[in-house]
């Protein structure tokens, strides 16, 4: 294969990591950005996403989109319920105090994932499509279920996007985000905000997991990546900013497509990580966000 | 007056736990002889850590590149440039501090959240680093340095690190030195302001103190003790890995300090004694340690957030260092 077709799969591809790591940074995103909590714990949820899934899909043998279409709609609410437990029973308590919750949800990451590795295994399992389509293109044939992902991912942003600036959820949600106390003050009942907020977030990050264990298997060790790599699309994209998480997101999914297939992927890490340290360092309110007041 | 009957109890109190860990070296069993050994070099690597996060009150989660810089300061110095054991345990000594001293420049310029995630990142960098250059340092396989060159030939005698007697009494010496050194700093001026800065910046830094320049100072001094450990380690044990790089390598001092007691002098001893008898204990029955250091920390910081030795001073022995 020439270049020009060799570069365009690397985008494809990297357009696809970016599908995944929009949804996913913007679950990580809106729980930092609202509740002031850095939720280490939110790659595991996007593993357990995964895992219930296979778990999901695995109960339906012979119909894959049945069985693929249930996990898209339990998985999410499973984890979903998981982390409305954990958030009531430990953060709250915490009272959300940004030290002590990112030592409780280390904590946290650790018994997901022991518990994925007593139950589920050390296997790594994939989930079987729920189509088998493959568009052909003059210079190879690309999976149409890894378009769909894009496709997906897009629907689901728009409509995260709908409810934050155009329901009276989102504006309950901001107000919150913007003056935790005032909002108390005017009557918002901002405990139940605030668990929601975190039930949501695993959701987003659950959602994604579902979409992409088709092509990349379950495995209980595979909530790291993402979780660094949300990290740094949330920081480069600015807190808070929907807009800013979408790009970044791109840029970091394409320009991980691409250096992973002509380089190194622990290349492509190196990269990503220093960059993302720099920005944090040198422009902390990252590349598209305001200061902060 | 009061404040100094309380400093002879705690100078009495350090040695009288450092002659029992002497006293205990040649008593204990071989399995626990050296499993403190081990202990005592992982607890300077805690010591380390608590400087900045017990005393400063700055919550690293990148402390494993420190670690893991001066085991492989060590370990690559010996195995690839032939080195010696004391040139190979500097070599890990000082680029731990010129490490910490880079990194500090940087994240120091953050605060709070953010200051936790650049150090995260860095460790990150370091830890795909040590995995991407495998070509040296074999990645997750690791190094082991042979035998041969884990020793100090001093005229006529040879001091054999691989000699489990000989490897307990250089842990203690090095674990002694680190806790007599931290019981100065908590005790000394640099010390006092160190925690005037985490108990309020701004008004410290009214009072005329220059708190960049102590922070900085306060990475370097955990970042060279947490390298000291880390070249002990590769000394002593032998061994020289990517995973000791990892994520779960800046997790656990955190752990052991928060058990022990934060901006204790003994507490990161004492945390790293305990979890690394619960992990062994527990690991002898269930293969799911991991649960119990994840329950372990959510229960710690929701109950019992000052750790052991916190709530031991804050009940009953006041002038507990």
């Amino acid at each position: 294969m020439s270049f020009g077709p060799h570069l365009l799969l690397a985008v494809l591809e990297g357009l696809v990591t970016s599908a995944v790591l929009a949804l996913t940074a913007l679950g990580l995103s809106l729980v930092f950005g609202v509740m002031r909590v850095v939720n280490v714990a939110h790659g595991e949820f996007f593993m357990l996403g995964a895992v219930l899934a296979w778990a999901i899909s695995s109960m339906v043998p012979g119909y894959p989109s049945l069985g693929f279409l249930m996990a898209l709609l339990l998985s999410p609410l499973i984890v979903g319920a998981v982390a409305l437990l954990a958030e009531r029973l430990v953060l709250r308590r915490l009272d959300y105090n940004p030290e002590a919750t990112i030592v409780a949800t280390i904590g946290m990451l650790y018994v997901i994932q022991q518990l994925a590795l007593t139950f589920y295994g050390p296997e790594a399992r994939a989930v079987p499509p729920p189509f088998n389509f493959r568009l052909q293109l003059p210079w190879f044939g690309y999976s149409g279920y890894k378009l769909s992902i894009i496709a997906a991912s897009i629907v689901l942003m728009l409509a995260t996007w709908f409810v934050l600036t155009r329901t009276r959820i989102g504006l309950v949600m901001r107000a919150t985000q913007y003056d935790r106390e005032t909002a108390q003050a005017f009557g918002i009942p901002v405990d139940r905000v605030y668990a929601g907020v975190f039930a949501l977030g695993a959701m987003l990050a659950a959602v994604a997991a579902v979409l992409i264990v088709p092509i990349q298997q379950a495995h209980y060790l595979m909530g790291l990546d993402p979780l660094l790599l949300s990290f740094i699309v949330v920081i480069i994209g600015g807190l808070g900013s929907l807009r800013g998480t979408v790009i970044a997101a791109l840029i970091i999914g394409v320009s991980d497509g691409v250096i992973s297939v002509f380089f190194s992927p622990t290349l492509a890490k190196i990269i990503a990580t220093s960059a993302v340290a720099m920005v944090l360092v040198f422009r902390p309110q990252g590349l598209f966000g305001t200061a902060p007041r | 007056m009061k404040s100094d009957m309380g400093s002879g109890k705690a100078i009495a109190l350090h040695l009288v736990v450092i002659a029992g860990l002497f006293g205990l070296g040649f008593i204990l069993p071989e399995y626990h002889h050296g499993v403190l050994a081990r202990v005592m070099v992982l607890a300077v690597f805690a010591m380390g850590y608590n400087i900045l996060f017990g005393y400063a009150g700055l919550l690293s989660l990148g402390h494993a590149m420190f670690f893991a810089v001066g085991l492989y300061g060590a370990g690559l110095t010996m195995i690839h440039l032939g080195w010696g054991a004391p040139a190979g345990f500097a070599a890990g000594v000082v680029a731990g501090a010129v490490l910490a001293l880079g990194v500090g420049v940087l994240a120091l310029r953050t605060t709070g959240v953010a200051f936790m995630i650049v150090t995260m990142m860095f460790s990150q960098v370091f830890y795909l680093l040590t995995l991407y250059f495998s070509a040296w340092t074999r990645g997750d396989e690791g190094l082991v340095i042979p035998q041969a060159r884990r020793g100090l030939d001093l005229g006529a005698m040879r001091l054999d690190f691989t000699d489990p007697m000989t490897r307990y009494m250089l842990a203690l010496g090095l674990f002694a030195t680190v806790l007599l050194l931290t019981l100065g700093v908590a005790r000394s001026g640099f010390g006092r302001v160190l925690v005037a800065i985490r108990e309020n910046e701004e008004r410290t830094k009214m009072l005329g103190y220059d708190t960049f320049a102590n922070k900085l100072s306060a990475v370097v001094l955990s970042g060279t003790f947490c390298a000291t450990a880390g070249a002990a380690y590769a000394l002593l044990f032998g061994y020289v890995g990517s995973t000791f790089a990892s994520v779960q390598y800046s997790i656990f001092p955190l752990l052991w300090v928060l058990l022990g007691g934060a901006a204790t002098t003994l507490g990161p001893f004492l945390g790293t004694l305990f979890m690394y008898y619960v992990v062994d204990i527990a690991s002898g029955y269930t293969s799911a340690y991991m649960l119990i250091v994840g329950l372990l920390l959510i229960l710690l910081i929701l109950y019992f957030p000052k750790g052991v030795l916190g709530t031991v001073r804050e009940r009953w022995l006041r002038w507990l260092p």
